[in-house]
């Protein structure tokens, strides 16, 4: 639905509860992100930053307030849906990568449609098409321990893409990477946003916060700071830098 | 996910833990394989004594000292025990239920000769002609014994194929002598071969007349002898009296004849070929029961070894569970994924069992001469039962798996 923000959060919070202790890791997010926006997640460690995206990737479910996804409340839907909406709508980049260690990185790339039902022929093709587009082609039947750190990262990238998710969430993807693998997995990052994709990127790296259009800034579970151009999707793409 | 994704999943678990999964299964494998070789056992077994019993007459009522059995056995009482004898067999032979009355007496003998070659351990039977009335006896060459050798305590024999095979394997034995523990025999016929029960002949059996038998074998009167010897007397009812009439006719003659009070229990037993068949049922309602007992706990420990190694694994993949929901595995995904990995260690392990249980079936049909016979329900039992151990102990792990939380479950170390 043009004009309407992809992800719409009001009065989010989450509260953890370990035995006495409470710990509110959110209190109250109001966050909106429209299509094909750009978005940095800054904040410091604890700030919360992890538990908003798994919020917004559906991996867990608020304490209270409401979540938008694609017009659908999130927190009304059941388990099934749930699934349905990380199978297709979310695709999740992990700081620790997260593949499955004995599975192949074509198989990998291949999990996120088995669960979406793609047939076994499109489902290959893809991979294929995948695994080239991160440039690992000539990797596709390795197993994740025969790969370097940025290599399993871009393999997680190319998993994430699997189902053409209307949103990316990237929770510290570089944090786990030298220099050099980080400017690699943030190229593509950079690619797929120029390609009209929405992504958040959880970073403390100023460098890689310069890349998107917008930054938002996390303090002990608040929304401290939000530098939000007038125009956000278009300024998104012509902030990045060729 | 379609079920070859599925099912491609679980076997990959067992390439990469071989040794864990086969030690897992077997308790299933011990159990299915308990059960199909002793089903496939009793089975051939089953078919082998049914055949024997048959040959007996099916409607055959013997009246004898001791019943067939196992019981309780009360030597005492059966020493006291009047002998049966020619008279009670000729009284039997005037009741009118009864067509055909044939007495007979038998005994182990150790010493058959012809020409130096000699034979051991034969059961050597004394019968009237009648005989082939009550025991399927069926004459090869020759004849078999007649009115006129019984008259004349002719010392002619009828022989078993054991005994020709033993002392005449070139030539044919009709109207050659043999001797019987020092007594010359002319032999005047063969008999059709029976095969064996329990590896045990039925062909190494020697007949004479009756009254042969009684001149030249006298009993001994040995304790032995006292309790279970003395004649057996077959019967064969009369065609349109059933054999429960006959019985009744039969048990209150002889009642009659001994002078029993109506307080006073039988001392005398009457025997029929369902006799032996319950005797039979009887045995092998044991093993049966032994059977269910062994294999219902090697299933059990079976199924709680899969229960046991399917919570491991549950707790080892964790974050793979919870990587797989992050990805869009739905509950019942995980649930189908865990429960499919169990049935399939179950069944596999059931499938070895089976192939085993066969194997000794096999195996001791060629040592014990039996007929082992499988029939297909057996397969399809030990299969539906490896199921279902799969099934009722994989799931709980299962769905614990099912139920974790996708963020809880990747966060888990
Ligand atoms: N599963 C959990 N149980 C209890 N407390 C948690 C849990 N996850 C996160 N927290 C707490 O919530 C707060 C926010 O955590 P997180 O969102 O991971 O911060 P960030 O990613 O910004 O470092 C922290 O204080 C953290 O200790
Ligand atoms: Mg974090």
């Amino acid at each position: 639905m043009p004009g309407q923000p992809l992800i719409r959060t009001e009065n989010l919070a989450k509260v953890y509860r370990t035995g006495k202790v409470e710990v509110r890791a959110l209190c109250g997010v109001d966050l909106e992100v429209g299509r094909g926006e750009y978005v940095v997640l800054m904040g410091p460690s604890g700030s919360g930053k992890s538990t908003l995206m798994h919020l917004l990737g559906c991996l867990d479910t608020p304490t209270s307030g409401h979540y938008w996804l694609d017009d659908r409340d999130i927190t009304t839907l059941d388990e099934v849906e749930l699934a349905r909406f990380r199978n297709r709508q979310v695709g999740f980049v992990f700081q620790s990568f997260n593949l499955l260690p004995r599975l192949s990185a074509r198989a990998n790339v291949t999990l996120p449609m088995v669960y979406a039902g793609v047939k076994p022929r499109e489902r290959a093709l893809r991979a294929r098409e995948l695994l080239e587009q991160v440039g690992l082609a000539d990797r596709a039947d390795h197993r994740p321990n025969e790969l370097s750190g940025g290599e399993m990262q871009r393999v997680a990238l190319a998993r994430a893409l699997a189902n053409r998710p209307s949103l990316i969430l990237a929770d510290e993807p570089t944090g786990n990477l030298d220099t050099r693998t980080s400017e690699e997995i943030m190229t593509l990052l950079d690619n797929f946003a120029r390609q009209g994709n929405t992504i958040i990127i959880v970073t403390h790296d100023p460098e890689v916060a310069a890349h998107a259009g917008r930054v938002v800034r996390l303090r002990d579970g608040r929304i401290e700071d939000d530098d939000r151009p007038p125009s956000a999707s278009r300024d998104a793409r012509t902030a990045v830098k060729p | 996910m379609t079920f070859w994704d599925l099912l491609k999943l679980s076997l990959a678990t067992f390439r990469t833990h071989r040794m864990r999964s086969f030690l897992t299964a077997l308790g299933i494998i011990i159990g299915v394989m308990t059960v199909i070789a002793i089903v496939a056992l009793i089975q051939g077994m089953n078919f082998e004594v049914e055949r024997q019993i048959s040959t007996l007459g099916s409607n055959t009522i013997y009246v004898q000292k001791v019943a067939w059995g196992m019981g309780q056995i009360d030597f005492d009482e059966l020493a006291g025990r009047p002998d049966l004898g020619l008279a009670d067999a000729e009284a039997l032979g005037r009741l009118r239920s009864l067509a055909h009355v044939a007495p007979q007496r038998s005994r182990n003998v150790n010493r058959i000769t012809h020409r130096g070659e000699k034979v051991t351990s034969v059961g050597l039977v004394g019968a009237t002609p009648a005989v082939v009335h009550t025991v399927n006896y069926r004459v090869e060459t020759g004849r078999f014994i007649n009115t006129d050798d019984s008259l004349r305590k002719r010392a002619v024999c009828v022989v078993g194929p054991y005994i020709v095979d033993n002392l005449f394997p070139e030539v044919n034995p009709v109207g050659r002598k043999l001797t019987i523990e020092g007594r010359r025999f002319t032999i005047i016929g063969v008999l059709e071969a029976k095969g064996s029960f329990l590896g045990q002949s039925q062909d190494n059996i020697i007949i004479v007349p009756l009254s042969t038998f009684d001149k030249y074998f006298p009993e001994p009167r040995s304790r032995r002898e006292r309790i279970f010897g003395g004649i057996t007397i077959g019967a064969v009812p009369r065609p349109g009296v059933t054999v429960e009439q006959a019985i009744d006719d039969m048990r209150e003659l002889m009642r009659r004849r001994h002078g029993l009070g109506y307080d006073k229990p039988d001392d005398f037993a009457i025997n029929t070929q369902d006799t032996l068949r319950e005797l039979y049922q009887n045995i092998t309602r044991v093993a049966f029961i032994v059977m269910i007992a062994v294999a219902g706990i090697s299933l059990l420990v079976g199924g709680i070894g899969i229960m046991n190694i399917m919570l491991v694994a549950v707790a080892e993949r964790t974050r793979e569970i919870g990587l797989r929901k992050a990805l869009g595995a739905t509950n019942r995904d995980v649930l189908w994924q865990f429960l499919l990995e169990a049935v399939l260690l179950a069944v596999v392990g059931g499938a070895i069992g089976i192939l085993l249980g066969l194997g000794i079936a096999k195996l001791a049909e060629a040592l014990a001469h039996l007929k082992a016979a499988a029939p297909f329900w057996t397969i399809l039992l030990g299969f539906g039962f490896s199921a279902g151990v799969g099934i009722f102990f994989g799931i709980y792990p299962a769905s614990r798996a099912a139920r974790l939380n996708p963020i809880d479950a990747l966060r888990y170390e």
